[in-house]
């Protein structure tokens, strides 16, 4: 008796969502594909036809204009390893990387540190930190070329300390061209790491270093032990795209040396744009992108399988 | 007494060590601003004035640069476009997002996880690097030296990352809430236009952040696809002016002040949103 009183309202609940998955099972077809269909329908123009296309394309001899017929296998492929110039640019991609792991994000963190702490005028200093990220890559590599000029800000502000004899040619030198690109880019996106490290330090609740400093640890130790490894997620984060963003450059170094003087600053992808768009090997440049693609794959892939697999999930999982 | 000492004397390094880092904070401020006041002055200034004597303030001061740009019709012409274009790639990429998201975050079919990681992988494709099949497709489709060229493309390499924030935001929304609304007769469309959608003001406004600093900032596919001068936008008048007038700094320099104040005026007014928008947008 008690027991079938206490099976009725299950039975009911078990009927009810029944009837209503059904339900839902008959019309809700119609419904997902009339509200994936402009999503799809544009994602599948502009993103997968083109970038499926490329793979096609890169296994041609092409000059984008005649018909698709120098079929040449994976000679593209074979041609840009063994390309000097190609390799001398993905090594600048990853002399960004290294750079912007060893010294950029290390900075952006130094910062969110600082204006962590309870300062006069702190929001002040993070909005503007943050400024030059939503100025566009082209006001930003204009101006720095400017700067960078011989006898420009830079020579003129050093000649004015006394410090002339450190002038140097900093775009058009091409030794030292990459390095002062590298300062542009930090230049432009620390403030961003910065912020999402700031973001990651509101996270740590304040008890924990407080504790540790009543138990006489110092700033160092506090940091090492408690704040590190609290903010690591975020980290990871910055650290990852920080790589992706390095490996994808372009519009500034496009702007500001365009990929000069004698390559000195090309990266992957001023190199793909410069062999399709000034000199029409639509088909070599295609394997090109097809290889930055590989190499963003396969960077994200192995990130997020053995670093960020602890932070994230659902995105990117294959 | 010796306490008294090391309390003063701690207290005096931190006053020292808080001292140092206000220096730091300062000494990064000013190489963020002087390059910005750089070119706002700079504009005031002949090229020669540049040449000569590019620090301090500019003496005697020249409008000329900034009033020559501010009365010519191609200028506008490109704050124009710059702006028609950011408009609708956000109006394209608002309702294609959130319709998609809806469907993938509220109900089970089969595919839903292939459809959705399809989305995520376009997060590893730039559109730097799809450029060039990028500008053969629109070349089929008859779209250079359209905005359209640009706003579609735009949109479309928007389309991931506003799914990626959306799906999660759609999915804390209690299910109780469009439950109750489907029982009280609201269809698919109804529930998400009058539930889903005011809910997830937050999260729309990020995306339409995201996609509007994006696409006023945007590069490489406007250079490309936009060649004609009349169809030229913002960041590539900047870029022609900058190798038009190689030696003539000043113009150089005032054109691109012109073009980072409707940039730097949105960020001042909307600071704290946009500042969420963009990194919201990078840890989701």
């Amino acid at each position: 008796m008690d027991n079938s009183l206490k099976d009725t309202p299950q039975v009911e609940v078990a009927r009810f969502s029944k009837r209503r998955s059904i339900r839902s099972d008959v019309t809700s077809w119609p419904v997902i594909i009339g509200f994936l269909f402009p999503a799809l329908l544009l994602y599948a123009l502009f993103v997968i036809y083109p970038v499926s296309q490329s793979i096609r394309y890169s296994f041609y001899d092409w000059n984008g204009l005649e018909p698709l017929t120098q079929w040449v296998g994976l000679e593209n492929f074979a041609n840009a390893f063994s390309d000097p110039l190609f390799l001398e640019a993905i090594k600048h991609n990853l002399i960004i990387i290294v750079l912007s792991l060893s010294l950029q994000i290390p900075f952006a963190l130094a910062m969110a540190l600082l204006l962590n702490r309870n300062f006069m005028g702190r929001g002040i200093f993070r909005v503007m930190f943050f400024a030059p990220y939503i100025l566009s890559d082209v006001v930003t590599g204009v101006v720095w070329r400017q700067i960078y000029r011989p006898n420009g800000l830079l020579d003129q502000i050093l000649a004015s300390i006394g410090a002339g004899g450190l002038s140097h040619e900093w775009l058009a030198n091409p030794e030292i061209a990459l390095y002062s690109l590298f300062f542009v880019i930090s230049w432009r996106f620390f403030g961003f790491h910065m912020v999402l490290m700031l973001a990651g330090l509101q996270l740590i609740p304040t008890d924990l270093e407080e504790a540790a400093a009543v138990d006489g640890a110092t700033f160092w130790q506090s940091l090492r032990h408690i704040t590190l490894p609290l903010l690591g997620p975020t980290i990871r984060v910055s650290v990852f795209l920080s790589i992706i963003g390095a490996l994808q450059l372009f519009d500034l170094v496009w702007v500001t040396t365009k990929g000069g003087p004698v390559n000195s600053t090309a990266t992957m992808a001023t190199y793909l744009v410069d062999w399709g768009f000034r000199r029409s090997q639509f088909g070599y440049a295609s394997a090109v992108s097809v290889i930055v693609f590989g190499l963003s794959l396969v960077v994200a892939l192995l990130y997020q399988r053995f670093v960020l697999s602890r932070d994230l999930e659902g995105a990117l999982t294959l | 007494m010796t306490s008294i000492t090391s309390v003063r004397s701690h207290r005096a390094r931190r006053r020292l060590n808080q001292a140092l880092l206000y220096l730091v904070a300062v000494v990064v401020l000013a190489i963020i601003v002087i390059p910005l006041a750089y070119a706002v002055l700079g504009g005031f200034r002949t090229s020669s004035q540049l040449a000569a004597d590019p620090v301090g303030l500019p003496d005697p001061w020249v409008f000329t640069n900034y009033t020559s740009q501010l009365t010519n019709p191609s200028f506008w012409g490109q704050v124009w476009r710059s702006f028609f274009i950011a408009a609708v790639t956000t109006l394209l990429v608002l309702p294609a997002a959130s319709l998609a998201s809806y469907v993938i975050a509220r109900y089970r079919f089969r595919g839903k996880e292939a459809i959705y990681t399809l989305f995520t992988m376009g997060l590893l494709f730039p559109i730097a690097v799809a450029v060039l099949p990028l500008f053969i497709t629109l070349r089929q489709a008859d779209l250079l030296n359209n905005p359209l060229g640009v706003a579609f493309p735009q949109a479309a390499f928007s389309l991931p990352l506003a799914i990626v924030i959306l799906r999660p935001f759609f999915q804390s929304i209690p299910r109780d809430l469009t439950d109750a609304a489907v029982l009280d007769g609201c269809g698919p469309l109804r529930t998400y236009w009058s539930i889903m959608l005011p809910l997830s003001r937050p999260a729309l406004a990020t995306i339409a952040i995201l996609t509007v600093v994006t696409s006023w900032n945007a590069f490489i596919l406007p250079l490309l696809v936009l060649t004609e001068p009349d169809q030229w936008t913002l960041p590539i008048g900047v870029n022609n002016v900058s190798a038009q007038f190689v030696t003539d700094y000043a113009v150089v320099l005032a054109y691109t002040t012109l073009a980072m104040i409707p940039a730097l005026a949105f960020y001042f007014m909307a600071q704290r949103q946009i500042v969420n928008g963009l990194t919201a947008g990078a840890v989701k």
